[in-house]
């Protein structure tokens, strides 16, 4: 097998366990699907306007969790709620199931269980982060390779 | 409606909302079924964009925006004149608020994600209204 059969091995592998583990659903395979050679880093750029709005939502959050003199969860909740429409748009499934279950502590006004949440969506993002880093590698690699990029469905 | 049909379209649209990663999804979309595509990041620019001129087949309009959202902004095309399809592209749950932002003047309202069923939906209403208009 040459280089570029075993660059294209690994990527379908990887893409297939991050399916398989949740990380990413269909939504994500339609976002591939709109990338063509007129715009070809289009994915990467989508993605990367993602995780500056995860940044910046996490960001909300911590600030109204930390207020002291009394959370307003109608804001943390809106920023969750934003966040769980960013992330369901690109298939991040992982991340939008967590701002499921937050959304229900900000209706309970519970400020541990919201904490948790947030915890939890932290660590979400960064671990799609981590894998959707390792997938453009590869992706990179093929190309410098030689090869194209195979479709995984 | 063939497929070549449903590509080979005149049609313009305007994508209104304030995440920069959603009007850039969006964007993309629409493009790729032969649309010309102009983005506005929240219902103000949209509103100003047609007074000064601009016109769209199809508006696709977020809820949730800073300084003017979607239903507002809704409201004001429909006052100003504005016939085009406007179309709600909303990530509200609940039935009361959509039905809130449909009676804003929305021709469709679409829970996101936006999928392609939902854009070659909206392409064959374009394409009948156009029928109906001529």
């Amino acid at each position: 097998m040459n280089i570029v059969n075993q660059l294209q091995r690994q990527f379908i592998d990887f893409s297939t366990s991050l399916h398989r583990e949740g990380f990413v659903d269909d939504q994500f395979t339609q976002l591939q699907k709109l990338q063509d050679e007129n715009s070809p880093d289009f994915v990467v750029e989508v993605v990367s306007l993602f995780f500056e709005d995860c940044e910046k939502l996490i960001n909300n959050m911590a600030r109204a969790l930390e207020q002291t003199q009394g959370v307003d969860f109608k804001q943390v909740d809106a920023s969750v709620h934003q966040l769980k429409g960013s992330s369901s748009s690109i298939g991040a499934m992982r991340v939008k199931n967590a701002c499921i279950s937050f959304r229900s502590f900000c209706e309970a006004q519970n400020r541990e269980g919201c904490l948790r949440c947030l915890q939890q969506v932290t660590h979400e993002y960064s671990l799609l982060k981590n894998k959707l880093q390792t997938l453009f590698t590869l992706e990179q690699q093929i190309l410098a390779a030689g090869g194209s990029i195979p479709v995984v469905d | 409606m063939s497929d070549e049909d449903i590509v080979n379209n005149n049609l313009t649209a305007l994508v209104v909302d304030d995440s920069p990663m959603i009007r850039k999804l969006h964007e993309m979309h629409l493009k790729k079924f032969g649309l010309k595509v102009q983005v506005a990041e929240n219902g103000k620019n949209a509103v100003d964009l047609f007074r000064c001129g601009a016109s769209f087949n199809l508006i696709l309009m977020d809820k949730e925006m800073p300084i003017m959202d979607g239903a507002e902004a809704t409201k004001e095309l429909r006052i100003m004149g504005v016939t085009s399809m406007i179309v709600g592209v909303t990530s509200l749950d609940s039935i009361f608020e959509r039905q809130a932002f449909m009676e804003a003047g929305l021709d469709h309202c679409f829970t996101k994600p936006l999928t392609s069923e939902n854009i070659i939906f909206l392409l064959q209403e374009l394409n009948n209204k156009n029928n109906e208009e001529n």
